[in-house]
């Protein structure tokens, strides 16, 4: 039913997005449950900042990214002589650039469903001998995991349709980089693709719907969960 | 005042917008303390500061003569290291574990025989499977209470357990908070703005207003204190007197009980064994005296009483209080001036008490 090209594609894009959201899972709790839970001097600053990814042209993060982490760049220098590391034009790389895009999405939905944690439920788990960790692992964001789970769909979904920073940064590579919107954007660029351009569109669209309702199920299913699975 | 090694002392300091909480108590290490104020006296603000949920500007808190926090030495031991059990006002359980996954969730050492001792005694063996959601007011509580008793806490605070029951739930909840008082020897501190409630279960009081102590002491001494009716529950102050079942009467309903000096009463019928102690709230409204024992009267119970002490009501002209021995035991009355004038009740006088069987209210 798929071409071998198609298939390639929607692999890769799955690959490059599930591994953008797995990279930035930790760090982007951390952040929520940071701005969520914490006071401090320039937390105003520090959530512009990391608002940054959405508001500025995407080729202007791919290019970013270019300077700091390509062969040249300051950290991509230090991975290339330490690890031996690199990550422009790389599968890896795109995932990089699917993350960064991403990340403001998932902080701002896990950070949303942490605040509505009741501090108090928090406070009584304390009481109870619970140190933050646990407290955290038990109580928050189990209760906060319709927010979580909206969150990494909306990132997963942000990554697959990354393209900006991702050709900027990782480039359009059959077979390595070239993603959905990728190929896509390559059909259209040559003539008489118009069919296969199309199946690619459609293509899009069902993995979308798919994840949101995905996402609608899991959230659903969790949301009960916490008004108690046996209310009638 | 020399402190047991092991009472709870609080010195603390600490500002919340306009608010100020300076106290400075020191906590018995036994029975029931009732942290007693109008709301906004600073009761919660002291709680959150004993169980470790919030730091004092200035000041120490020691527990058993350890420092539980200390601005001076920079010691402030984390919540969930003070070994503390709190019951919220809202029960807070987590709506996400059933009622046995809330119980065992601060279990350190799993110790079955403990677990149905204390889910027994507060009713909620046929809860354990149930999710919160599905708990009634008074059943969330009660489960609430057994998860901070199952840590094995060395201090059960309370925060007003009772706030937001109906009546029923209530007086439901209080005869099981009552009978765990009797039943598991750890100290407990109960935060309440209610006298009926501290009257039912305190044995200490510490009395808050407006973020400062105002008194604290035995429960019957500081009852006795004409200064301090307007905050032990003013217009319905009563006090209490401590008695012991003597027998049943179950055809009219009553039962008879005996005080430490050999008199008798008779209550409306307690569900108590023959030889239990309990103790009876009387308000102080309704305590008349006469100057004989009355013959051909309704009132049931006459005791023969001494007048220890009598002031003019703080608030209102028309009323004097009056405080009463019988035997070692003290009772209060407030009767008009007027009569107080016309009969002559002076220190010194002996009078007979006359108290209606049906004054007595909430007993345990």
């Amino acid at each position: 039913m798929l071409s071998d090209a198609e298939w390639d594609a929607i692999l890769i894009s799955l690959k490059i997005a599930g591994s953008a959201v797995g990279w930035i899972m930790i760090p982007g709790i951390a952040t929520a449950w940071i701005l969520a839970r914490k006071q401090f001097r320039g937390k105003v600053i520090v959530d512009s900042l990391l608002h940054l990814p959405l508001v500025l042209p995407p080729v202007v993060v791919g290019y970013l990214l270019l300077l700091s982490l390509g062969r040249n760049g300051w950290f991509g220098q230090w991975l290339d002589s330490q690890f031996g590391v690199t990550l422009p034009f790389t599968w890896q790389g795109a995932a990089i650039a699917g993350g960064v895009m991403a990340f403001p999405l998932l902080v701002r939905a896990v950070r949303l469903s942490i605040e509505a944690v009741d501090p108090g439920i928090e406070a009584a788990a304390r009481t109870l001998g619970a140190n933050r960790w646990r407290v955290l692992l038990t109580i928050t964001l189990p209760l906060a995991l319709p927010g979580l789970i909206t969150g990494t769909v909306l990132a997963f979904a942000r990554a697959l349709s990354e393209f900006g920073a991702t050709i900027t940064f990782a480039s359009n590579i059959p077979g390595e980089t070239r993603t959905l919107p990728l190929a896509l954007y390559t059909l259209i660029q040559s003539p008489g693709s118009e069919a296969a351009a199309a199946r690619l569109c459609v293509l899009s669209i069902v993995i979308a719907i798919l994840s949101l309702l995905a996402s609608e199920w899991l959230a659903k299913r969790s949301r009960r969960r916490l008004q108690g699975a046996d209310a009638p | 005042m020399t402190l047991p090694q092991d009472a709870l002392v609080i010195d603390v300091r600490k500002q919340q917008g306009h608010f100020r909480l300076d106290a400075c108590v020191a906590i018995a290490p036994s029975g029931v303390t009732g942290l007693f104020g109008k709301s906004g006296s600073g009761k919660t603000t002291l709680l959150r500061l004993i169980a470790g949920l919030d730091s004092p500007d200035e000041g120490s808190i020691h527990f058993q003569g350890k420092a539980l926090t200390d601005s001076r030495k920079g010691v402030s031991v984390a919540a969930h290291h003070r070994n503390f059990g709190v019951v919220f006002q809202d029960a807070r359980l987590f709506p996400h574990y059933r009622v046995r996954g809330n119980l065992t969730y601060g279990v350190k050492r799993s110790d079955p025989q403990h677990f149905s001792h204390v889910i027994g005694l507060l009713g909620i063996e046929h809860l354990l499977d149930r999710y919160p959601a599905t708990l009634s007011g008074g059943e969330a509580r009660r489960v609430a209470i057994g998860r901070a008793l199952l840590t094995k806490p060395s201090l059960l605070l309370m925060d007003e357990p009772l706030t937001g029951l109906d009546g029923t739930r209530k007086s439901e909840l209080l005869r099981y908070i009552a009978r765990l008082t009797r039943d598991i020897d750890i100290p407990i501190i109960y935060v309440s703005h209610d006298t009926d409630e501290l009257l039912a279960i305190a044995q200490h009081l510490v009395l808050l207003d407006n973020g400062r102590l105002i008194a604290d002491g035995d429960l019957e001494t500081l009852l006795m204190r004409f200064d301090l009716t307007e905050h032990l529950g003013g217009f319905n102050a009563a006090s209490v007197l401590d008695a012991r079942v003597m027998s049943h009467e179950p055809d009219y309903g009553l039962t008879r009980v005996t005080l430490d000096d050999g008199q008798q009463l008779s209550i409306p019928a307690e569900d108590a064994a023959i030889g239990q102690r309990l103790r009876l709230r009387i308000p102080v409204r309704d305590v008349a005296l006469s100057l004989e024992p009355q013959h051909g009267c309704s009132y049931r119970n006459q005791l023969r009483a001494i007048i220890l002490e009598s002031a003019p009501h703080p608030c209102d002209p028309a009323a004097k209080e009056i405080r009463l021995g019988i035997g070692a035991q003290s009772l209060r009355a407030r009767l008009t001036r007027k009569s107080c004038d016309e009969l002559g009740l002076v220190v010194g006088r002996e009078v007979t008490a006359l108290v209606k069987t049906m004054a007595f209210a909430l007993r345990e």
